[in-house]
């Protein structure tokens, strides 16, 4: 054992500014992040009779009702799809985004035991369950896919079919994950200073749900609040979605351009003010 | 002597006083506008008055060499913990710097971020990479731990299922075979029963001495400080008041203790050794009489119980420790034999002596509800209690008396020639 490493030096003291994102630490702890993701996952499966079918079931149900309700009874449009396949790929995208906003948006209250205890780069938290949550997210992709084929299978005049596009998904992933941890992550940050922002989260996710075309096509929009999914930087990703995996043509490059802006915005917004509260949030919790 | 391996210059620590919790949206939008409208007479005012702030630290600086074991003393709220905390990174300064040079593992509880439906396998490795390790540094260690933790039959049980002995042992040792250049720790070092307890400490004084390593380490134990420290850095009221050998820190440390009250609310104390007081809690713990604690007087000690699952074979004990850290006096209510039974609700059980046999001095004071092997309740240390002379003047003699001092039958045949 050398008395001393000299290339590690760790500085302690009081910083100003808000954008500190240590990437070498990140790094080092990389196997951290895995052993939480395998952690998320198990703890949310074990002793559940269906395990991760779960992730199953809650679509598959919700594309029903929607199915049900906005289809049969309102009689709202899907773009010439299946309305279970339409709501289904809606609800890929949504989901993930719902659930890693959700889940990220308690990381400093949620941990407190864990933070006041011990020093880790405190963004593999958040990282670790917008990660696990693809376990998710794959389990509905291929309800999707089964569902797709079993259509298409069932219905010869059923044309839609999923572009070279579909490879990009992974990046359309990769996304609503940077978008929903900055959201979470600011939530997070601002629930930890203010309670009264505990309520915000679902309270948000809910109405926000209703703005983003997961249940009705962007072409359903009139003209003259189109404007609303374009300033909404989830609306033309779950429209890509379909784009890519059903064929629809929604899609509009200068909107989703913007998105991946405000995307960007808001992750350097919410990171920052993670980072900053993460510093001695534990002083006042 | 060579570059220091820690660093502190200057640190110092601010709490907000009062609002000490979160702050409400409400508040703080309340204080904007009182700010706005005040203009520059309200704004100029400090956002904390003085009179609201808590210097948990003042301007502390020390310097410590590689491979050096050193104690952090002082008493409670003298700033150890707060140090600790800085030190770990959990939270800044205010002011000042700390410089480390080294990889840091900070032990502040055992099992920090153990999952309970997790298996014990599973739990060594998101503990150990918690606490800084690297997978395969813990794959190379793993049959060491479990073999440490003496539970290799339920290594791959969720940790659920452990008794809560089981739970603290694997956790310590995942912790005990950290190797990190610089390790923090605070008092949670030896846990589990009395024999695990021992290895602990056997453990930690290899951990301290045999690897060349630095070691921070907090303690209310002066055996063990004396023990495993060279040097100790004292704390008093949140300044240094210096750092010592380790013999002299404690007799600064002992000098400052002053008695405390014979009447202890012990409810909010916290809990040791892995207890919780969940189902039966000691919530006050006094000596009864008007006059002190005074040697070959009479003694009643009244503690106050509440308790939530009925004990069946109940017993509640206090033990008092010398300054330097030994025991010298146990007081068990089933000494004899007889265990209490402990319904629901609130209790108070007295234990008397007819004689009071501890010499006078000070004893840091403990006490444990338990419950055949298993201990409910345990709080160390919840008071320093000072026993008097009493009518006795002999005391000024140089006879050395101990910690205790029984009153025997004495035959006295002169034997004649």
């Amino acid at each position: 054992m050398p008395p001393a490493s000299p290339e590690i030096e760790i500085r302690i003291r009081a910083r100003n500014g808000w954008l500190w994102l240590d990437w070498r630490g990140l790094v080092d702890y990389r196997d951290l992040l895995v052993l939480l993701v395998r952690r998320d996952f198990v703890a949310r499966y074990k002793q559940t009779i269906l395990g991760p079918a779960w992730a199953m079931v809650n679509p598959v149900v919700t594309a029903l009702v929607f199915g049900f309700v906005f289809s049969r009874v309102l009689g709202v449009a899907t773009d010439g799809i299946p309305p279970s396949l339409f709501y289904l790929c809606g609800l890929l995208g949504w989901n993930y985004f719902n659930q890693t906003l959700n889940a990220t948006s308690n990381t400093l209250r949620g941990n407190y035991g864990l933070f006041s205890k011990v020093y880790f780069p405190r963004l593999v938290v958040p990282l670790a369950l917008a990660v696990s949550n693809l376990a998710a997210a794959g389990v509905q992709l291929l309800t999707f896919t089964a569902m797709f084929l079993f259509t298409a299978l069932k219905n010869p005049e059923f044309a839609a079919r999923p572009g070279w596009g579909a490879l990009l998904l992974p990046l359309l992933f990769l996304h609503l994950g940077v978008l929903a941890l900055g959201s979470g992550l600011f939530l997070s940050a601002v629930t930890a200073k203010y309670r009264d922002f505990q309520q915000v989260a679902p309270f948000f996710l809910n109405l926000l749900m209703y703005v983003t075309p997961v249940i009705y096509p962007i072409s359903h929009i009139p003209e003259r609040w189109r404007w609303l999914a374009a300033v909404n930087p989830v609306a033309p990703v779950i429209e890509a979605f379909r784009a890519t995996l059903l064929g629809t043509s929604g899609v509009q490059p200068g909107y989703y351009a913007l998105s991946v802006g405000v995307t960007l915005v808001v992750a350097a917004v919410g990171v920052g003010c993670y980072q900053r509260l993460a510093r001695d949030f534990v002083d006042y919790a | 002597m060579s570059r220091p391996i820690i660093e502190v210059s200057g640190i110092s620590k601010r709490y907000a006083l009062g609002e000490f919790g979160f702050s409400s949206f409400r508040e703080e939008t309340e204080k904007w506008v009182r700010r706005l409208r005040g203009r520059a007479a309200e704004a100029t005012l400090p956002a904390t008055p003085a009179e609201r702030e808590f210097w948990a630290l003042r301007d502390v600086s020390f310097s410590i060499q590689p491979g050096e074991v050193v104690g952090i003393i002082g008493r409670n709220g003298a700033g150890k913990s707060t140090l600790l905390k800085i030190l770990s990174r959990i939270t800044e300064p205010t002011s000042g710097e700390a410089v480390l040079r080294g990889r840091v593992a900070s032990l502040l509880e055992v099992g920090t971020g153990f999952h309970p439906e997790l298996s014990g396998r599973d739990n060594v490795f998101l503990n150990g990479a918690i606490l800084g390790m690297k997978r395969p540094e813990i794959a190379a260690k793993l049959d060491e731990i479990i073999a440490f933790a003496e539970i290799e039959r339920f290594i791959d049980t969720p940790v659920k299922r452990y008794s809560s002995g089981m739970y603290v042992k694997l956790a310590f040792a995942v912790a005990a075979h950290l190797e990190p250049e610089i390790l923090i720790i605070d008092e949670v070092l030896a846990v589990g029963d009395a024999q695990f307890q021992r290895k602990c400490i056997g453990r930690m004084q290899e951990i301290a001495q045999g690897h060349g390593r630095t070691v921070l380490f907090v303690s209310h134990a002066m055996t063990t400080i004396r023990r495993l420290c060279q040097r100790c850095v004292v704390l008093e009221g949140g300044r240094l008041r210096g750092i010592y050998p380790a013999e002299e820190a404690i007799d600064h440390y002992n000098r400052d203790a002053g008695a405390s009250d014979l009447d202890v609310d012990t409810d909010p104390l916290p809990r040791a050794w892995g207890s919780t007081g969940e189902e039966a809690r000691l919530v006050r713990i006094r000596a009864l009489g008007d006059r002190g604690l005074l040697f070959g007087e009479p003694l009643e000690l009244e503690f106050t119980i509440r308790v939530r699952s009925t004990i069946d074979a109940g017993m509640i004990g206090i033990a008092f420790n010398t300054v330097e850290g030994s025991r010298v006096m146990t007081l068990d209510s089933d000494a004899d034999g007889r265990t209490l039974r402990l319904a629901p609700g609130l209790h108070t059980v007295t234990l008397s002596l007819p004689s009071l046999p501890l010499s006078p001095g000070r004893y840091y004071c403990h006490a444990a509800i338990g419950q055949g092997r298993h201990m409910c309740d345990i709080v160390d240390n919840f008071a320093l209690w000072e026993v008097h002379p009493g009518g006795r003047n002999d005391w000024e003699s140089d006879r050395a008396f101990g910690g205790c001092r029984l009153r025997s039958v004495v035959h006295h045949r002169p034997a004649s020639a």
